[in-house]
């Protein structure tokens, strides 16, 4: 006897749905349709008033209608009145048409709410459910604010029904997910976390979905469910597969459920409680054993159901990631699936291996299965299957197989699915440039990427391939070697032409001396692509030929001559127009050197995160690049392939601009972009730091050639305008002004004096870009207790707007209270194109600079020299040469010091000796300093004497530094 | 949480379509399309799982289905945090056993179900549905439990009688008018499902 009565239904619907099935045509189908329609309507609309019944059929008719994909306009009003029916079919028959077809806004809501209310209240559970149903169908806000108090009430009270309850749990869930701050944690919460021991299991599985919801956003709250849901889930694995009746499906105890509750111990960290841990702990390894043991059943349910448990255990294993040896079992348990003839297991496995791999426990164990993997890859038959293999490579991807992996996922891109292409080549692109150990292979792998997959390879992976080759010297000749290669095959994708004319334009002379490879070639070459190009790339090839003029002058009339023709000079376009125009004039008027300084070669980009990592994160949306992921681009990208940070030694004192920062800077920078709309398509107009020529200044809105590039330096800076210069501290030791930092972004110069204990700082911060700093401030701090030591106090805060171009001053003024040794933190935060940049610096104040030069003769100096000869009083250092030993050199090195250098003292001539007293509002320390070289050896040694041990100390650490 | 479910048969004909999501009804229409033409083109021993389609957000949600027949069975669910950044993820396998039940149900509450169950009872359909499903969250997983909610439901429809009860044999009669050849029984797993050569409409 089937559950549903077949036989029982109305009989117009079985008509109308026969004469709907009979229709030969779409027409006649819809014909047929409008037909019901206009009947219902006047039905609807009739003076007659319809029974129950009535309205029961036409609001199923319609239904059937709506399912047919036509749109359903009315009937609404129909479906309220068969709310209030006190008949269960036609009530039931309203929720449907309600929940089916009533979405969140309607103006119905008050109306339905009025008749949920009635339900709920009506103690009858099955018309109970049916209003919960429909207030977890439809989610509205409406529907929260009117029943978010009255739900939990239901759910915890002694009295109601267990199929009410678990309906209560999850329409409760429902609107804490639409509206969670309508619901109010209360006294209900803790009995929640109790339904988890409850007898009836469906109330179990519905209560644990509430909980891990709410759990994720109250954790304390719902701490107490950890060791309960511990023991629900070992009673489950432990019990024989008869005990759970019902809830045993195919063999499998409480599949479901199980699941459920791995699901939830994985929103919190592993248990604390060793009792409880130890029982998960058996538990996780009994359904790890149960899934070597043979199957209870041939059906493929039963391994399904074990399976489904098997996976959400080794999720939480990854999640706790603390047990070594159940992450080794797991990755062993997934490398069988990996094998397995069911496609659906062999995906489920790579699947978790892709989290498996990011465990340091069981990367390496994950690796083991590289040629099953790669094997995949090339032979599975089903797109999703590939696809998770190629997640997985990607994941398992580091610097011992990289170059593997590598050549596997770029033999695959030749014949992979289209849908998967893009993707492929993003994560392609970031393998590359994370595991280059040598550049030739970065870029030969780049260049193979456009040339497999050029349609899918976006504008950020070969602005990316152009910012290393810049910023890596030894790799621009192989660069522009390997590009001029590939031009040469008849057909080549747009997107090489751009690298090709990029390359060429800025490092083309490395390979002029090949005659195969002769300025005039390379040119043709370009050239011959021209025509075929788009606009985008034409504009980049004309700035490529000035380039040209000014690398190799007996190009010069040639391109002139293509310069000159109508189809530039005359061209529709007005980019590429005004660029014909501009740059022939400039090729003719100006001088070789004004050509020179106006087109010379790119500066280094400064160092950033990778935009190609911004780009597939926001393809795969949130959480499908894990952090982890974008760490190890911080950490293996950044450091290695940036150029500019590399060229300067690092400063451990400097933080440069975080690469976090930075990257959701790419991101959010597009409103700089946009002010410049009218070139944003010309993405490429790469040659902007031209100047005044260049109309389309190079902004963009993808981070690449962001104006920053192209910027001025400040004119009053004599220094390169690329790469940080750190501040060392030492630098600063013997004298007072100077410049403390500078970047790609920001200088800070600083000019200093002082009095007895007294000095004033002012610094002066110089925007280097043509855009302004916002929300810039400087704030000076004294970590640790060097507060009690040092007064550092800014006259006023500084301006924070920074106009592009602009320098700002700020005044220190500066109380030395007593002898110290550490330094005040600056720390300078600003936001640059929408990306905070946040830099701490140690300000250059050291002891030394509150001396007070004291002259004095001989005998004075050695008496005192004798008085202050306690071990504590003298500090003394030997050290190598590391600056030159020219006596000039030391005098003044000496003098910068502030103490006063005594000529004549020391019977050797060779030595220096000072004298000074350091003032501090505590106290005056005299101090005595002896300088003694060896220029055969290229040694000093150094000595130091004062009243107060920490100051020699310190001052002899100072100074060991500076010879 | 599950987005949507679907059913549809091998023509791409929705045979039940419900969404938990809120899209307007062309939307609807367009992704029931969309997840066909997705669904259709793969061969049938494939996995079970792909990606969504571009109209119902892509890579965010997974599709999980089942081909039983002439009835394709898919259920959408997001495969990445909530926009709450609750995490509310159901693993693919997890739902996989999951619809394995609710189609079990069916096959329980209809005695070997066959589209035409479907289509001609419609609303009974979406009554078990609302026993398993309920706001895009599992509701109850013991086909035991959901039969005797339906039986239930049934016993208070027959109660309530009257007019309802006497269309009965209209509807079979009507049903057998239809069918040019006598349904055939197809083992296909465990699920003995009638296929009747329907003709798409």
């Amino acid at each position: 006897m089937p559950a549903v009565s077949k036989g029982d239904g109305m009989r117009g619907l079985a008509v109308f749905i026969s004469d709907i099935r009979n229709c030969k045509s779409k027409e006649a189908e819809i014909k047929r349709i409008n037909k019901e329609l206009a009947n219902i309507r006047s039905k609807f609309k009739g003076d007659k008033a319809l029974d129950g019944y009535s309205k029961k059929k036409y609001v199923c008719k319609l239904l059937f209608i709506f399912l047919l994909g036509h749109d359903i306009d009315f009937g609404h009003m129909e479906a309220v009145n068969l709310l209030s029916s006190n008949k269960y079919t036609e009530k039931q028959i309203g929720y449907l048409f309600i929940s089916v077809l009533v979405n969140s806004n309607s103006e119905l809501i008050r109306l339905i709410n009025n008749a949920i209310k009635n339900d709920l209240a009506s103690r009858n559970p099955t018309f109970m459910c049916l209003a919960l149903h429909c207030i977890a169908n439809v989610g509205s806000r409406e529907m929260a604010e009117a029943f978010a108090g009255e739900i939990p009430r239901i759910l915890v009270a002694g009295d109601t029904m267990d199929s009410v309850k678990q309906s209560a749990a999850l329409c409760l869930l429902r609107l804490y997910k639409t509206s969670p701050d309508l619901v109010l944690m209360g006294e209900w919460t803790s009995r929640v976390v109790h339904l988890l021991n409850d007898q009836h299991m469906g109330v179990v599985t519905a209560a644990i979905s509430l909980i891990t919801c709410l759990s994720q956003k109250n954790p304390d709250e719902f701490k107490t469910c950890v060791s309960l849901a511990v023991s629900r889930l070992s009673r489950i694995v432990s019990s024989a597969s008869t005990d759970l009746q019902d809830y045993t499906y195919y063999f499998v105890p409480a599949p479901w459920l199980s699941c459920k509750l791995l699901r939830l111990l994985q929103c919190y960290p592993p248990p604390e409680d060793g009792a409880v841990k130890g029982r998960l702990v058996e538990c996780l390894e009994t359904i790890l054993n149960k899934a070597q043991e043979p199957p209870k059943s041939k059906k493929v349910q039963h391994s399904n159901a074990k399976n489904a448990i098997l996976f959400e255990a080794i999720s939480l294993i990854i999640h706790y990631d603390s047990e070594p040896n159940l992450l080794v079992r797991a990755c062993n348990q997934l490398g069988q699936f990996l094998q397995h003839r069911e496609t659906n297991l062999r995906y489920l496995a790579l699947e978790s291996m892709c989290t498996l791999a990011s465990s340091e426990f069981s990367h390496e164990a994950v690796k083991t299965h590289i040629e099953t993997v790669i094997n995949a890859l090339k032979t599975e038959r089903d797109v999703s299957v590939r696809q998770r293999a190629a997640d997985l490579l990607y994941a398992m991807c580091d610097r011992s197989n990289a170059k593997q992996i590598v050549a596997e996922m770029l033999s695959y891109l030749e014949t992979a699915d289209y849908s998967i292409r893009e993707e492929m080549v993003l994560k392609v692109a970031i393998l590359a440039e994370k595991y280059a150990v040598d550049y030739s292979w970065y870029v030969d792998t780049i260049l193979n990427l456009i040339r497999i997959a050029g349609d899918y390879v976006s504008e950020e992976v070969w602005y990316r391939v152009i910012q290393i080759v810049i910023n890596r010297d030894d790799v621009q000749g192989y660069a522009a070697k390997t590009v001029f290669e590939a031009l040469q095959a008849p057909a080549c994708h747009e997107n090489m032409v751009k690298v090709g004319g990029y390359i060429l334009g800025e490092f083309g002379n490395l390979i002029a001396g090949d005659p195969r490879s002769s300025p005039l070639v390379q040119f043709n070459l370009l050239h011959s692509k021209f025509h075929l190009c788009s606009v985008p790339t034409r504009a980049l090839l004309l700035s490529a030929y000035i380039k040209f003029i000014n690398l190799f002058p007996e190009t010069k009339a040639t391109i002139q001559e293509v310069l000159r023709c109508d189809s530039q000079i005359r061209n529709s376009d007005v980019e590429l127009q005004q660029r014909a125009v501009e740059y022939l004039k400039l090729s003719s008027i100006a001088s070789t050197d004004v050509l020179a300084t106006v087109l010379e070669e790119m500066p280094p980009f400064p160092e950033r995160e990778s935009s190609i990592l911004a780009k597939l994160k926001k393809k795969k949306g949130p959480g499908a690049v894990s952090v982890s992921d974008l760490d190890e681009g911080k950490r293996d990208g950044g450091g290695e392939l940036n150029g500019a940070g590399e060229r300067g030694p690092e400063s451990s004192v400097v933080s440069t601009p975080s690469p976090s920062a930075d990257l959701l800077g790419l991101r959010s920078a597009p409103p700089v972009g946009s002010a410049a709309q009218g070139a944003g398509s010309l993405l490429v107009d790469v040659f902007s730091e031209a100047g005044p020529l260049a109309p389309a200044s190079g902004v963009n809105d993808d981070g690449f050639l962001s104006s920053e590039d192209s910027a001025p330096p400040l004119p009053e800076s004599d220094d390169p305008p690329c790469g940080p210069v750190p501040f060392q501290s030492f630098r600063f030791v013997c004298k007072n002004n100077g410049v403390l930092f500078e970047n790609q972004l920001l200088q800070i110069g600083i000019k200093s004096e002082y009095r007895q204990n007294l000095g004033r700082m002012y610094l002066f911060y110089g925007n280097k870009t043509s855009v302004q700093f916002v929300n810039f401030t400087s704030t000076v701090s004294c970590p640790g207790d060097l507060q009690s030591h040092i007064l550092c106090t800014p006259t006023k805060p500084v301006d924070p707007l920074v106009e592009g171009g602009a320098q700002l001053q700020q005044v220190l003024n500066i109380e030395c209270l007593s002898d110290f040794s550490d330094a005040p933190l600056l720390n300078i935060r600003f936001r640059y194109g929408g990306a905070l940049q946040n830099l701490t610096l140690k300000l250059p104040l050291t002891i030394n600079k509150f001396f007070q030069p004291t002259e004095m003769g001989s005998q004075d100096f050695f008496q005192r020299w004798k008085q202050l000869s306690l071990p504590q009083q003298e500090a003394q250092k030997i050290f190598k040469a590391n600056h030159s030993m020219d006596k000039e050199v030391l005098k003044a090195k000496l003098l910068g010091l502030g103490m006063a250098l005594l000529e004549n003292v020391d019977p050797n001539p060779e030595n220096f000796v000072c004298a000074g007293v350091v003032q501090t509002k505590a106290q005056q320390v005299g101090c005595l300093l002896r300088l003694e070289p060896n220029i055969q050896a290229q040694m000093y040694r150094l000595t130091l004497r004062s009243s107060k041990d920490t100051v020699s100390k310190r001052l002899c650490d100072l100074l060991a530094e500076q010879f | 949480m599950i987005k949507a479910i679907l059913i549809f048969n091998n023509h791409g004909k929705p045979r039940l379509i419900r969404f938990y999501q809120y899209f307007a009804e062309d939307m609807q229409q367009q992704i029931i399309r969309e997840t066909f033409h997705l669904v259709s083109k793969r061969d049938d021993n494939v996995c079970n799982f792909l990606e969504g389609g571009s109209l119902i957000g892509g890579s965010d949600y997974k599709l999980i289905y089942r081909h039983y027949a002439t009835l394709y069975f898919v259920f959408c669910v997001d495969s990445s945090e909530s926009e709450l950044g609750i995490l509310d993820l159901i693993q693919v396998s997890t739902i996989y056993i999951f619809m394995t039940v609710f189609v079990e149900t069916l096959d329980k509450c209809f005695e070997n179900v066959c589209e035409l169950d479907l289509i001609f009872h419609m609303d009974k359909v979406h009554y078990i549905l609302q026993e398993v499903v309920m706001g895009g969250m599992v509701l109850e997983t013991n086909m035991n439990e959901i039969v005797a909610q339906v039986e239930l439901q049934n016993r208070m429809e027959k109660s309530e009688g009257g007019l309802s009860a006497a269309p009965a044999r209209a509807v079979s009669a009507v049903k057998n008018m239809n069918l040019p050849e006598i349904p055939r029984n197809i083992n296909i797993g465990d699920i003995n499902i009638k296929v009747p050569n329907l003709s798409p409409f």
